[in-house]
């Protein structure tokens, strides 16, 4: 159990939150796997120092995961744990359909422009997380002013839609430029 | 005086000017809103700063950096919640007192600690700045070592309760750094293989997944809940600041613990709010109202949180050693700009550095006044729904990644990191860890690879004075957490005990 003073402040956690030892047995799946790459993945020069080989630091630094999520696991694995592992477990996964999204909307820049895109990514977002109505309208709204302040304005890198190119030559310029 | 006018003359700019201005505005919004905070802004904003020349991108991140902590204490005062997660401890007595009916009085009491903590902490690395300018070129290769040895340690255990998912985390962090070609005989390391893994895990990508994306999924995943704001009466700007003189003596030892735990790399906010709350506390006349709205809670907590950012550019410029997370990132703008901070910067270029310490006396001047007359406005920035800020900031998040160099792999790399740190976040683990293993990793490889090249033997390493007392403190480190763990366990065996013997009674 953890031992803190009732009359210390305190913001960091006490007891098992679900999914801990979880994350700890991914991570160290993960390193062991790392680790037992590491004769391929990495070289050893002959004729020069522990510090200096290129080996070094990644063993270390593995072997470094390898121990603290073994103490780790075994330590918290003592607190009385909150039930639901799988369930945060499968938190961790629908986190995922976000990014997928999200992959969508880059990879449909250089397709349909930045403007469009952003406009229509943050509207669908919007409604994907629930949203209807005037909040809508603003998400859109949102989406068009940060085209304008950044892609318009501050002129970041990002690259112009395919789509533009079926534009007149006089509004071309303007769409790539700007949108 | 040569120095202060060749000082002023650096930023007295408009570009310069305007980059203080839009941080510090900025940051006290993105401060304001639970869920933002200034990693999340400074993540996106990084990259657009490439382009900008080092003292205006610099400016810029140093008003988020300096600014949100001001805003954080708005909603968690006023709602309980920490705007940033240094604002923690100001909820203890915010709250407590905004329940009371006691807003104006508490927000007050933070704005003042906090600007008094800010401008301590200016003058005092003013004063010491010539001191620090002729220690700095006594880092060699080793002491520089031995810093981010350090400055790794006391990270991992100033993050008590959590001391080995932190050491897990920073040798995360750690190994990916190694990823790639590496720099002395070029060999490849856990490419498998790939051209995109050769040149390496790109720093900026980590922390915008890390950062931005993460708390993007942390929000969406969330519920939208009604806030409440409430009532705070309108009272003169000066006797606001009056208020602060009660509290003086906390303010002035806040301020100070703030300074020594900035400096030291790795140590931060959190270690000096409870140092200087705990202080509060023990010398108070009225111990028993703290968690219930006492004010020298809020000075205490505030004073000692805005002190650190200019003590945490210490290491960073004199050193190259990033303390703490924020700074890793500014890290990468000196890099860009192949202006290398450590020694040379410092004893070479005190212009420079006195301009940034300038730039951050105006941030807290703006940020405060603006504060006085704004906060009606920024309380507004609190009621933004939690998955609709989620979108706001994966929106905002793709301008940081995908301007870099328009790579699809980048915005996948940047995603993994991000639902990584999805997963830290909902276990409450560090983030910082990472950021300051890969930063500080690659500068332990290469200067201990420089080091014991010129080390005979292992006593030679720390035969210096100034890497003898790095050492020392590490020692002290280790053994401090030895004795911690153990006194832990020994009063959980006592509780244990105690309550058998309850049962059995």
């Amino acid at each position: 159990m953890s031992t803190y003073a009732q009359d210390e402040p305190h913001v960091f956690p006490e007891g098992r939150k679900r999914g801990e030892l979880l994350f700890s047995f991914l991570l160290l799946f993960t390193a062991l796997a790392l680790l037992a790459a590491l004769p391929w993945q990495t070289t050893w020069l002959d004729g020069k120092d522990l510090a200096a080989q290129p080996r070094f630091w990644p063993a270390l630094s593995l072997g470094g995961v390898v121990v603290f999520a073994v103490l780790h696991a075994v330590l918290r694995g003592k607190l009385d744990r909150t039930p639901g592992r799988w369930l945060e477990g499968l938190t961790w996964i629908r986190s995922l359909e976000f990014i997928g999204w999200y992959m969508l909307y880059v990879a449909a820049i250089p397709v349909i422009g930045y403007l469009l895109a952003t406009v229509t990514f943050c509207t669908f977002l919007a409604l994907r997380v629930g949203y209807r109505g005037k909040t809508l309208l603003w998400a859109a709204l949102f989406g068009l002013c940060v085209v304008l302040f950044f892609k318009s304005a501050m002129n970041v890198k990002i690259p112009g839609g395919a789509i533009y190119e079926l534009a007149p030559d006089s509004l071309r310029y303007i769409l790539l430029r700007y949108f | 005086m040569e120095l202060l006018s060749s000082s002023i003359e650096i930023i007295a700019r408009w570009d310069v000017l305007l980059a203080l201005l839009i941080g510090a505005i900025g940051g006290v919004i993105v401060g304001g809103m639970p869920g933002v905070g200034a990693a999340v802004a400074i993540a996106i904003v990084l990259p657009a700063t490439f382009s900008l020349e080092p003292i205006v991108g610099l400016t810029l991140l140093l008003g988020i950096y300096g600014s949100s902590m001001f805003g954080g204490a708005i909603p968690a005062i006023l709602v309980n919640t920490p705007g940033t997660p240094v604002n923690a401890l100001t909820t203890y007595d915010g709250y407590p007192m905004t329940k009371r009916g006691e807003a104006r009085r508490a927000l007050s009491l933070a704005y003042s600690a906090s600007f008094f903590g800010a401008l301590f902490s200016i003058f005092a690395l003013m004063l010491l700045a010539p001191v620090l300018a002729k220690i700095a070129p006594m880092f060699g290769a080793r002491e520089i070592f031995l810093a981010a040895l350090l400055g790794i340690l006391l990270v991992i255990v100033t993050h008590r309760g959590q001391v080995l998912a932190a050491a897990m985390l920073a040798c995360v962090g750690i190994f990916l750094q190694t990823i790639g070609i590496e720099s002395a005989a070029y060999t490849q390391r856990y490419t498998f293989g790939m051209g995109w893994l050769q040149s390496g895990v790109d720093l900026i990508v980590v922390v915008l997944g890390l950062f931005a994306i993460s708390q993007a999924l942390i929000l969406f995943m969330d519920k939208d809940s009604k806030i409440k704001l409430p009532e705070v009466e309108k009272v003169g700007f000066i006797a606001q600041m009056k208020d602060l003189w009660v509290y003086r003596r906390i303010a002035t030892v806040g301020s100070s613990f703030g300074v020594f735990c900035g400096m030291i790399p790795g140590v931060g906010e959190f270690m000096s709010q409870f140092m200087s709350y705990s202080y509060a506390q023990r010398t108070s006349k009225t111990p028993e109202l703290f968690g219930k709205g006492n004010p020298e809670g809020i000075v205490a907590s505030e004073a000692a949180n805005n002190s650190v950012p200019a003590a945490a550019m210490i290491p960073l410029l004199a050193l190259g050693i990033p303390g703490e997370e924020l700074t890793a990132m500014m890290l990468a703008v000196f890099y860009v700009h192949n202006v290398i901070p450590g020694p040379q910067l410092f004893s070479g270029q005190m212009d420079f550095v006195l301009a940034l310490y300038l730039c951050l006396l105006l941030l807290n001047i703006i940020v405060v006044v603006f504060l006085f007359f704004a906060t009606g406005k920024l309380m507004k920035a609190m009621t933004i729904p939690n998955r609709f800020l989620g979108m706001m900031v994966l929106t905002f998040s793709l301008i940081g990644v995908y301007s870099l160099r328009n790579s699809l792999t980048d915005v996948a790399i940047a995603s993994g990191f991000g639902v990584f740190g999805f997963m830290l976040k909902r276990l409450d683990y560090p983030t910082s860890p990472i950021i300051l293993g890969i930063v500080l990793g690659k500068l332990m490889e290469d200067k201990l690879r420089t080091a014991m090249a010129r080390v005979q033997d292992p006593w030679d390493f720390i035969d210096r004075p100034i890497a003898f007392i790095l050492f020392l403190m590490i020692v002290v480190a280790l053994v401090v957490q030895a004795r911690t763990v153990w006194r832990d366990r020994k009063a959980a065996k006592a509780d244990t005990q105690n309550s058998r013997e309850a049962q059995d009674a």
